[in-house]
């Protein structure tokens, strides 16, 4: 196990090296100084020329790879000009990432438990109302674009039954630790529940269909000839065989992590890494574009990783090879 | 006659983990260096302890199990790995039937569809036969054809291609089995227990039917069998297997007149007889030979770990080898 | 003669195919005393392990109806919520599958799959890791420590089966339903697991409903034989009876499709044909008689009663068709395959 994780961590390095090589080349497509936010891109040409050979944006490219490397190791990700004018990127991504863990993983949690529940609920219920219900919902939730959702539970949890609060993370650098962390995970929730509660569909259809399968297994009727109930047979025997092709995507769910946390950030005014890259996009912040892709780029290898992890924990099968 | 495939020094481990940090420990020696040749149209028993690797022989033949080493050679041609075997376009001419009919059937599959994938993968054949059909046919009509035509003969309703394997029992799984390796007419079939979850009259149609397609076109068998009956019946060399060894090797009559290992003798006399009469009587003989195993035993094999190692076979007659006590000749 | 231990009345049973109930079993009658060993023999989808499953209650009952009477220790079993047939499962009856690779699950260790046929009755909860143990050691696992660990693809075909034993043993019901126990098995371990199933029946004075298509199996373990043909009785005797003097068309057929005795160069004997399907059976004819190609029409359609007809000691055969019932010839299963 622990050799596969390992190894799985290994082969990460070379991978992030070729993230980060792509990122750079993307970068390159952008105007100005997408590494260090030193220029301003709508100055005039000349001083965007003395400029760019300050910065060494006329050296040969992998010498800028090299340099760029270099300073992000050190964890310099330059200066933004747009989003918070003058503040390091790092700075930036430091105030904004823990709003995002926090709401992602509540996110995460709240959508497999839903659609667990719900899969659980329509397999057992096969072809009853309660079925039929689940999948139409399920139909309706994956067919209507989700701001539509986002808008409408902001507007009756925010607005009309304020239970929640408006925009910000809670967040209170001058309180105690706990403090600051139980007021943003008020923030966080709705946000969280939110996505949760309208993107389970693919998880639930795919969940929903490995149930009736496993359900038909021979197993299954050993357990019942032990006297086992039908609930604690779906809980202790079929949920697992039938989650088991699905828990690896549970890794790749941190990918869309970011790509999730875009709308719902922005229309619930919660400013973290999600309403970051709206902002920086809108008003052409390429430094912080860069950077956040590069999170990015290393969340889908972290989420890849995690997969691996995961199926090989899971499944006995795996384990043994 | 020539030989269709020759399996020579075929070991098949399967690593132990253990451990924090999960290493291989150990091995299981599920096949421990085991030789036998198979001839054109042929049907060679195996026959052993359950868990004593006649399956794993099997998986290794067809491909799904990679030899920790020896060779398999196929018509002459080195068809020892997956990669070789898919070199060589093998699973047209080998195909298996298998033990466990439930879980060898995908259950989202209609029959139809089941019988029908190696015909997507090899094509339909132009003529019957064991190996004939040089021309393949891939198209869905002659697909379509063939699975009526390999349902009909394995006694299944043509109105069954569009059932699920579910809807049917034990025995019906079975042949739906024998009629997806059939489907390509391939040269050799591994039929691992084709027939021990069948009831006696359809057995009955399946060994003739066996025998018919051997006899008509020359198809070549691995008989996987713990029924000594059926072996005796459809075979004509055979394998007994004790702990990934081989401990005897003969023609059929070789091991049935003239036992020579004692682990065989065990295995006669555990036959059960049809004889009611003479049950009490069958018990007492078969609880003393099981005595006398347990205490020659030691004589017979080599420790190897917590295994019992059957000693090298030693040759008695051209047909007839068994491993023989140390010093027996 | 003490309360029977099962005992089944007319237990018929249809399922839902393509929205219509067809009929699998046709108005069974068996019983089965303590310390007594029933054989079911029959063709493959004649509804052995469907009259197997209704005594253990284990149909879909959107798809199935099951009618008739069956009672355990003189509790009727049919009618019983699943709540309540859950108290009997695995308790009073243990079962043992035909399919021992299929009917373990996947992801569960060895160990925690026979230990949860005693939790979930909360029996021997204290000492329930050791009982798990002891369990595979009586059914011949040598090495009981490391299977418990191991998850059930690691284990031979044989090996799982006797897992299967184990489970149902766990509990020491007072009736086994063993459906081809001995399949997977070599005949060594069959020899030893049928030792052991007869030990454990004596022990507990159990009943034992074998269902099995090796006759010398059921002429190992059998004290009574029941026939099956197309979900209805066709004889039921005493072991050694049936086997010496077999009367119906059927059974005589499926002993003579024995091949321990037939010589190599031999074709089988093959009964021709296959059982009908379901929605083609009529229950009020003698349905084997069709698979009897050298028999009169009138007596194939002749209409014949449900009950069996005592013939003998303990000996019942359904219909009269096997009063004159001769074989025409050795090769007539040849050209059916
Ligand atoms: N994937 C695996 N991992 C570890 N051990 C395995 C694996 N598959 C098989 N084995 C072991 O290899 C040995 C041989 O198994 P195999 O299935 O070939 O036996 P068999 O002769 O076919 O038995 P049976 O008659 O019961 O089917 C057994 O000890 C088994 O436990
Ligand atoms: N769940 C089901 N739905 C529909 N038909 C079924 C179902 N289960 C069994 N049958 C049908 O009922 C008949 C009896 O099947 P059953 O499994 O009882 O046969 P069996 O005597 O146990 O055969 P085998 O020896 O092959 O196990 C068969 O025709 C089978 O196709
Ligand atoms: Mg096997
Ligand atoms: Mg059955």
């Amino acid at each position: 196990m622990w050799r596969t994780i390992l190894r799985r961590v290994l082969i990460m390095i070379p991978q992030l090296f070729l993230v980060s090589i792509l990122i750079f080349m993307l970068a390159q497509l952008m105007p100005g100084d997408p590494f260090y936010g030193n220029l301003n891109p709508n100055s005039d040409p000349a001083t965007i020329a003395r400029m760019r050979h300050a910065a060494g944006l006329d050296q040969p490219l992998y010498q800028q790879y090299i340099h760029w490397i270099d300073r992000v190791f050190h964890g310099d990700l330059g200066t933004s000009y747009a989003v918070n004018k003058g503040w390091t990127v790092t700075r930036i991504i430091a105030s904004r990432l823990w709003p995002t863990i926090s709401m992602g993983i509540i996110a995460a949690i709240l959508t497999y438990v839903f659609a667990i529940s719900e899969a659980l609920l329509s397999a057992r219920h096969e072809n009853k109302t309660i079925d039929r219900i689940l999948m139409v919902w399920n139909t309706i939730t994956s067919a209507v674009p989700s701001f539509v959702f986002y808008f409408l539970m902001m507007i009756l949890f925010v607005y009309l039954i304020p239970i929640f609060p408006a925009s910000g993370t809670g967040i209170d650098d001058s309180q105690s630790f706990t403090t600051s962390f139980f007021s943003n995970l008020r923030y966080a929730f709705l946000p969280a529940f939110t996505i949760a509660l309208f993107s389970t569909n693919s998880i639930f259809q795919y969940l929903r269909s490995n149930l009736l399968d496993q359900q038909a297994q021979d197993y299954v009727r050993t357990a019942r000839a032990k006297g086992v109930t039908i609930k604690d047979v779906f809980r202790k025997h079929i949920l697992r065989n039938a989650f088991l092709p699905i828990a690896s995507g549970i890794g790749y769910s941190i990918t869309g992590v970011l790509g999730g946390a875009m709308f719902a950030e922005t229309i619930f005014g919660y400013p973290g890494i999600g309403a970051l890259f709206v902002q920086a996009l809108t008003s052409r912040d390429y430094t912080v574009i860069t950077a956040v892709m590069l999170l990015q780029g290393f969340l889908a290898l972290l989420g890849g990783l995690l997969s691996d992890v995961i199926s090989a924990w899971v499944d006995p099968r795996i384990r043994v090879k | 006659m020539s030989d269709l495939i020759r399996i020579e020094n075929l070991k098949v481990y399967y690593p132990v983990r253990s451990g924090f940090f999960n290493r291989v420990t150990d091995n299981i020696k599920a096949v421990d260096d085991v030789s036998f040749s198979i001839k054109a149209g042929q049907t060679y028993g195996l026959v052993g302890e359950s868990g004593s690797g006649k399956t794993t022989i099997g998986k290794s033949l067809v491909g799904l199990e990679d030899p920790t080493s020896g060779t398999i050679l196929f018509d002459g041609e080195e068809a020892t790995t997956i990669k070789q075997k898919k070199k060589l376009n093998y699973n047209k001419d080998v195909q298996m039937v298998f033990q466990d009919s439930q879980s060898s059937l995908n259950p989202r599959r209609s029959i139809g569809e089941i019988i029908a994938e190696p015909l997507k993968s090899f094509g339909v054949p132009n003529a019957i036969g064991a190996g004939a059909g040089d021309k393949r046919s891939f198209d869905q009509d002659d697909i379509d054809k063939r699975v009526l035509e390999l349902l009909e003969i394995v006694g299944l309703p043509a109105r069954t291609v569009t059932q699920y394997p579910f809807q049917f029992s034990g025995g019906q799984r079975q042949r739906i089995g024998v009629a997806r390796a059939l489907a390509t007419n391939p040269r050799l079939i591994v039929a691992d227990e084709p027939v021990s979850a069948l009831d006696l009259s359809v057995q009955a149609q399946v060994l003739n039917f066996m025998k018919k397609i051997q006899r008509d076109f020359g198809i070549s068998f691995l008989f996987i069998s713990h029924d000594l009956g059926v072996v005796k019946y459809m075979t004509d060399n055979i394998a007994i297997m004790h702990n990934g060894r081989f401990v005897e090797l003969g023609t059929t009559a070789d091991i049935f007149d003239d036992p020579r290992h004692i682990y065989t003798k065990r295995l006669l006399s555990a036959i059960p007889s049809l004889d009611v009469s003479k049950r009490d009587a069958n018990r007492a003989y078969r609880k003393r030979v099981e005595a006398e195993f347990a205490e020659n035993q030691a004589a017979y094999y080599e420790q190897d770990g917590l295994r019992a190692r059957a000693y090298d076979l030693k040759q008695i007659t051209p047909t007839h080898s068994a491993a023989l006590k140390k010093g027996e000749a | 003669m003490a309360e029977k231990l099962l005992d089944a009345q007319d237990v018929s049973v249809e399922f839902k195919i393509a929205g219509e109930y067809q009929k699998a079993l046709h108005k069974v009658n068996l019983s089965i005393n303590h310390g007594e060993v029933l054989a079911l023999v029959g063709e493959s989808g004649s509804g052995k392990s469907t009259f197997a499953m209704s005594v253990m209650g284990l149909h879909n009952p959107d798809q199935t109806k099951v009618t008739g009477s069956i009672k355990l220790n003189g509790n009727e079993l049919i009618g019983l919520t699943e709540r309540q047939f859950d108290q009997y499962r695995g308790v009073s009856v243990g079962m043992i599958f035909q399919d021992p690779l299929s009917s373990l699950n996947p992801l569960m260790k060895i160990g925690d799959q026979i230990a949860e046929a005693m939790t979930v009755h909360d029996k021997h909860t204290q000492q329930v890791s050791n009982r798990v143990l002891g369990l595979l050691d009586d059914v011949g696992i040598v090495d009981a420590k490391r299977v418990a660990q191991q998850y059930p693809h690691a284990l031979s075909g044989g090996m799982r089966q006797r897992v299967m034993i184990a489970i149902a043993l766990a509990n020491e019901p007072d009736l086994i339903i063993a459906d081809e126990p001995t399949t997977a098995l070599d005949v060594t371990i069959q020899a030893q697991i049928l030792d052991l199933i007869k030990e454990i029946q004596q022990k507990k004075n159990a009943g034992i409903l074998l269902i099995t298509h090796d006759l010398g199996v059921v002429a190992e373990m059998a004290d009574t034989v029941a026939v099956m043909y197309a979900g209805q009785i066709v004889e039921k005797a005493g072991v050694e009876e049936l086997f010496n003097h077999p009367k119906h068309p059927y059974t005589r057929s499926l002993l003579r499709a024995d091949p321990s005795d037939v010589k190599p160069g031999e074709t089988l004997y093959a009964i021709p044909g296959t059982v009908p399907a379901l929605k083609d059976m009529d229950h009020n004819k003698d349905l084997f008689l069709q698979r009897v190609p050298w028999l009169d029409e009138s007596v194939v359609n002749a209409n014949v009663k449900d009950e069996l007809q005592q013939v003998g000691d303990h000996h019942y055969v359904r219909g009269t068709a096997w009063q004159n019932f001769e074989f025409n010839d050795v090769t007539e299963g040849e050209n059916q395959v």
